[in-house]
């Protein structure tokens, strides 16, 4: 029996989504899944996670060193619970990131990072240069150490009417660790552009910063979307630097994205195709953005914008 | 203090990538190679401390195969004191990388090790981590704001959603993110004067850490091909595929 | 403005072939001497663009032994074809019929970028400082108008010139003498030569630009060592140009597509009719199931022997394609760019070493080149293409090719040059429109998806490294005269006429996308143009052109 232990990722509204995504790969490695929980409001989640199909066991920490995702200590306490797992997963989130190779480390592991695709409980899929190619690795120690790709897999969400019990964990062990200080989140009008779930980007055909502001801005509202640009739009003024899409610009991989007027050069598919759904709407049905846009609609966009503002 | 900065020589970001055609790697051929664009800014931030007066010495180190020295020299030319090339022609793991720092750190015993957060090859994104763990020091990953004060160490790093802040007393790790800094470029005479900066080389196999890989790669692929799409006709079309068909709004 | 100062017996502005050999060449006979050359691109090679069929002549004579010491000279040439292309059609002329020097028996294939990096190990080894990444932005004089050396271009300064926070301001390179070996339409060259009217006694440069890909092809198709030429379709009769195919190592092949730059028709679009090119029947097989890897572009000389300019000026001389000694019915260069930088080295050295009084004129180089196999195989193919320009395709290869073959160029006629390139641009209402077929994504591509495997890295927050001498002349005169040709004739999709909503057209440069072809500032019809240096480091990255 191949058993698995997950490092959960919550806050204190519960689970965190990518913990959901993380569930789905453990399950098709393991149907012994120990869910792990740590820090102060473990409780709640828990309980939450007990009920979704496919957790056998949770397990919660609620001591104060655990506090603020602090690798250090959160790492010694994994280590510490690994012997019996054959898998320790937790998603390739900042925490994940931060926590996982630390204990991979403790346990003199080698570790695979950002696992996008599972081939068999022993051969792994993942991307390197920056997706630019992908990896297919077998793992052949007797434990694994995976960070999960929270995109490419999706969120569990089948729950169950017996729910898995939980422990409280009593030991904590404890690291040479750094001291929490503070933390803010963003809590921005408009999500930022790498981190937004939608993404509306305006290129050269948008004519000015005007329509940028009066067609762009409201379909963002609407969509609780980030606005993007093309060189082309930057450069002539319509939009600022910082919102350049592309090689040269920021590189995003959204679950939607509206290319607006956008002719499709390779530089800026380079920053977006990685996209979940792409959305196409330019005047030109020769436009190379349609070869990679999941739905493409031919017209003017003047027309076009303020029907989606209005209809959504 | 003394400051360790380990930096990679990588494919240039600004070079294509190519699958080779038997699928066993990345084309290596007629292409550029560079110092990992994090380890630039790990360095920087080291020589900024420098200029500041709170540091004494910075050692940069790589770990790779004896062309890793140019990396270095570059290294050298920016500002670091001195090197050291772990020479190796093997691929390594991070685990092993970590490991093999981990022996020169006990040797060298810096105060403060910077690390890239990933290289941009392999993307793994676990070194800085994993040599945190086998030194037990605190750890400070995908910083973008660093301040010290005696040995306190105050780091702004970036999560997911937000910033948070962290503090720890020295002896510590920090792992850079983009945001950190802009790196410096060589100046020419630091170039020329980085030819006599010392530049030790010392054979992986002799640092006692077991080389062998732990993974076995089986095949190196490009991305599948995205499927062309469709087009719609309506906005109503496009709005009932995107709800009830791509279930993104 | 005080600069930081670093002093050398001899400073070098390009490691190219050039730049490379001469440096070698004056360590060879001086190793005590100081040498360095500095190098725009982000790493030797990098900005080298070429074939390239090579000639050995020269490099057997710096470094003989360069089997042995592992020069990326491997691939014999093997197969050497010339076809004439009508636009379905493709006649092979005999080898027996063509003039010697365009053959290629005994020559190499090989990537001049990789001999580059090859020449700069030698050059190192032997104690030259090599800085790639940086560019040469200015020519320094001292009060007797004597050349002292050169300034590196400040890095990090924003586009609107203020300067960044890893702001690092050029240098100054001090040498008693300094060297050029910028290439094909040198920037700081230029300036030289207009400062001490090196052009005064010579005719005008012409030039051609060539576009090159490098392809994957299928291995069935690939014969390492073979080299095809071709003349006439895509071009028509009165424009000069042709292709180029050489079977490289490792499946790969190079393709070229050299335009003259002397066209008339502001319409014609070098890049479109690279493409187009790939697309005739005799060639397009090659490049099914094949897969392009790279592409970049390069102004290369076609004046020749008539357009040699004065070679020296006090403090120091112009080498290689800089100077220009193209062969152009060979298109070889490399050789020749070689050798007159040894000649060059050698008279420097005898120069350092006889006189106390540095930077006087370096009078022994052209002497010593005018004894030279350069000039002596310009002056025979000097006539080749004026003839063409005179003539046309048919009656000019004909004309050429005969003084060629029966006499090898031993005719008491030189003809001249008259004009420079940009001068013999028609303008638009004297031209028809040239209508090319769109981009299949397979054999053809447009400008973005091409400069995208040039790999160019460029900090767009930089001041523009293109300049307008007089920014309204754009839009008020090569805009309704010439239908702003920049748009076509630059390989790279820098220049953009942009019609905004109710406003005038206006021209948008691309700074950014430039691959340093230098045909802007050669073909610009208002001479408008001016090609200078960004910040070093920026610019393609070729892997093996
Ligand atoms: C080294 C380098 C780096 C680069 N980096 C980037 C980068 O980071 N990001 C980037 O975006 N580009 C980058 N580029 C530039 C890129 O090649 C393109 O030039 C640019 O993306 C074009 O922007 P665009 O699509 O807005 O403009 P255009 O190509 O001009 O496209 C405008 C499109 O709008 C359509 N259109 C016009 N009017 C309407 C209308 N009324 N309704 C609907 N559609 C309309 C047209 O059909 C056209 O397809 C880079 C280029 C180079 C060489
Ligand atoms: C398409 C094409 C095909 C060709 N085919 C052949 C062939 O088959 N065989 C052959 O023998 N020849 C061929 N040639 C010609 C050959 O490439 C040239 O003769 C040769 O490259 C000239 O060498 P060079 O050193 O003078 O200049 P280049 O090779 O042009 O080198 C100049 C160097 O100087 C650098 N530089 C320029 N300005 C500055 C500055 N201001 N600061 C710092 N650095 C600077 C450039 O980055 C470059 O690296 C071809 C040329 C072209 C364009
Ligand atoms: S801008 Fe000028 S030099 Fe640059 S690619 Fe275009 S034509 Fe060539």
């Amino acid at each position: 029996m191949k058993t698995l232990l997950l490092l959960a990722e919550h806050d204190q509204h519960g689970l965190k989504p990518a913990t959901l995504n993380t569930l789905t790969a453990a399950k098709q490695l393991s149907n012994n899944i120990t869910l792990l929980l740590v820090g102060p409001d473990s409780e709640r989640a828990a309980t939450q996670a007990s009920a979704y199909q496919g957790v056998t066991n949770v397990m919660i920490n609620n001591h104060a060193c655990y506090d603020h995702g602090l690798a250090e200590n959160i790492a010694a306490l994994m280590a510490d619970l690994a012997q019996p797992f054959t898998y320790l997963l937790a998603p390739a989130t900042t925490f994940g990131k931060n926590i996982l190779p630390r204990v991979s480390a403790l346990l003199t592991i080698a570790m695979i990072s950002d696992v996008c695709e599972i081939i068999d409980d022993n051969t792994f899929v993942q991307p390197i240069y920056a997706g630019n190619a992908l990896k297919t690795v077998r793992n052949l120690q007797a434990k694994q150490v995976l960070s999960i790709r929270t995109s490419a897999f999706t969120a569990a969400g089948e729950l169950t009417s017996t729910p898995a019990p939980i422990d409280v964990l009593t030991q904590h062990p404890q690291a040479r660790a750094c001291t929490f200080i503070n933390q803010q989140l963003t809590v921005s009008t408009r999500p930022e552009l790498t981190s937004a779930r939608v993404i509306i980007a305006g290129g050269r055909a948008l004519q000015s910063a005007d329509n940028f502001d009066t067609l762009l801005a409201p379909l963002a509202t609407k969509l609780n979307a980030a606005i993007g640009a093309s060189r082309a739009a930057v450069d002539a003024g319509f939009a600022p630097n910082d919102q350049q899409v592309g090689q040269t610009g920021k590189i995003v991989a959204p679950e939607l994205y509206i290319a607006i007027g956008i002719s499709g050069a390779i530089q800026h598919l380079a920053g977006m195709k990685d996209s979940n759904v792409i959305v196409a709407i330019n005047c030109d049905p020769d436009a190379a953005i349609f070869h990679c846009a999941d739905y493409g609609l031919v017209g003017d966009l003047h027309q076009i914008v303020p029907e989606l503002i209005e209809k959504l | 203090m003394k400051i360790l900065v380990a930096v990679k020589r990588v494919i240039d970001p600004y070079a294509k990538i190519r699958v080779n055609a038997d699928q066993t790697g990345i084309e290596t051929h007629n292409v550029k190679l560079s110092m990992n664009p994090f380890d630039e800014i790990a360095l920087e931030e080291a020589l900024r401390l420098k200029e500041q007066g709170l540091a004494s010495e910075i050692i940069v180190i790589s770990i790779g195969p004896i062309q890793a020295q140019e990396t270095l020299r570059q290294g050298l030319a920016l500002g670091a004191d001195r090197a050291i090339l772990i020479q190796t022609d093997q691929d390594l793991e991070p685990l092993v990388i970590a490991q093999l720092l981990n022996r020169i750190s006990l040797r060298e015993a810096p105060q403060l090790i910077i690390l890239g957060k990933q290289a941009i090859d392999n993307d793994a994104n676990q070194t800085g981590q994993m040599l945190a763990a086998l030194l037990n020091w605190p750890q400070a990953t995908f910083a973008s704001k660093v301040t010290i004060d005696q040995q306190r160490v105050t780091v702004e790093r970036e999560i997911d959603g937000g910033l948070q802040t962290l503090a720890f007393d020295l002896p510590g790790i920090i792992t850079t993110d983009l945001r950190l800094n802009t790196p410096r470029f060589a100046k020419l005479p630091n170039i020329m004067k980085a030819k006599s900066k010392p530049l030790e080389i010392i054979a992986s196999e002799t640092l006692g850490i077991d080389l062998t890989p732990r993974l076995t790669t089986l095949s190196i692929k490009p991305p599948p091909i995205r499927p062309k799409g469709i087009l719609v006709h309506s906005v109503d079309e496009l709005i009932d595929k995107l709800r009830f068909e791509a279930k993104v709004i | 403005m005080t600069r930081e100062i670093m002093v050398y017996d001899v400073v070098i502005v390009g490691a190219g072939p050039a730049g490379l050999s001469a440096a070698i060449r004056l360590k060879q006979l001086a190793p005590t001497r100081s040498v360095c050359i500095l190098d725009k691109g982000a790493d030797i090679g990098a900005h080298i663009l070429s074939g390239a069929v090579f000639e050995t002549s020269a490099l057997d004579k710096l470094i003989p032994d360069w089997q042995a010491r592992g020069a990326p000279i491997r691939v014999n040439v093997t197969e050497d074809h010339w076809l004439f292309l009508s636009a379905t059609n493709a006649w092979r002329v005999p080898s027996w019929l063509l003039p010697k020097p365009l053959h290629n028996a005994g020559n190499y294939i090989i990537s001049l970028a990789n001999l580059c990096r090859w020449l700069s190990e030698q050059a190192t080894e032997l104690g030259v400082d090599i800085y790639p990444g940086f560019a040469a932005s200015e020519i320094l004089y001292n009060d007797q108008n004597q050349v002292i050396g050169v300034a590196t271009g400040d890095m990090g300064r924003a586009k609107n010139g203020t300067e960044k926070s890893n702001f690092t301001p050029g240098i100054a390179l001090h040498a008693s003498y300094t060297l050029l070996a910028e290439g094909c339409r040198g920037s700081l060259t230029e300036s030289l030569i207009t400062r001490f009217q090196l052009r005064k006694d010579a005719c005008p440069q012409t030039y051609g630009l060539g576009i090159k890909e490098i392809w994957e092809i299928d291995p069935a198709l690939h014969r390492p060592g073979k080299v095809m030429h071709t003349a006439g379709w895509p071009l028509d009769n009165q424009t000069y140009g042709g292709s180029f195919i050489y079977h490289l190592e490792q499946n790969q092949v190079a393709i070229g597509f050299v335009t003259g730059l002397d066209y008339q028709n502001p319409y014609l679009d070098p890049f479109c009719e690279m493409q187009r090119f790939k697309t005739h029947p005799a060639i397009k097989p090659l490049f099914l199931n094949a897969k392009r890897v790279s592409y970049g572009a390069r102004a290369l000389n076609e004046g020749g022997y008539q357009s040699i300019p004065t070679l020296v000026f006090p403090g120091g001389a112009l080498i290689g394609c800089a100077a220009g000694f193209l062969n152009v019915p060979k298109i070889k260069g490399s050789h020749n760019a070689m050798k007159s930088a040894m000649l060059a080295a050698e008279a420097v050295n005898n120069a350092l070493s006889l006189n106390a009084n540095p930077r006087i004129p370096l009078h022994a180089y052209p002497a010593a080149l005018k004894q030279s196999s350069v000039y002596q195989e310009l002056h025979q193919v000097r006539n080749f293409r004026p003839w063409f320009s005179k003539l046309g395709l048919f009656w000019g290869t004909l004309v050429a090719g005969f003084e060629l073959k029966l006499f090898q160029g031993r005719v008491p006629w030189t003809l001249k040059h008259p004009r420079e390139d940009r001068a013999r641009t028609l303008k638009a209402h004297q031209a028809s429109v040239i209508h090319y077929p769109k981009a299949d994504g397979v054999l053809s591509f447009d400008r973005a998806s091409s400069v995208y495997l040039a790999n160019i890295r460029h900090d767009e927050n930089q001041p523009v490294h293109l300049h307008l001498r007089n920014p309204n002349l754009a839009i008020d005169v090569c805009y309704p005269d010439y239908a702003a040709p920049e748009q076509r004739y630059c390989p790279a999709g820098v220049y953009e006429i942009i019609h905004d909503l109710n406003k005038a057209p206006r021209l948008h440069i691309n700074a950014a996308n430039c691959v340093h072809c230098k045909t802007c500032d050669i073909k610009d019809p208002t001479d408008n143009i001016v090609w200078t240096v960004p910040e070093g480091g920026c610019g393609p990255n070729y892997p093996n052109m």
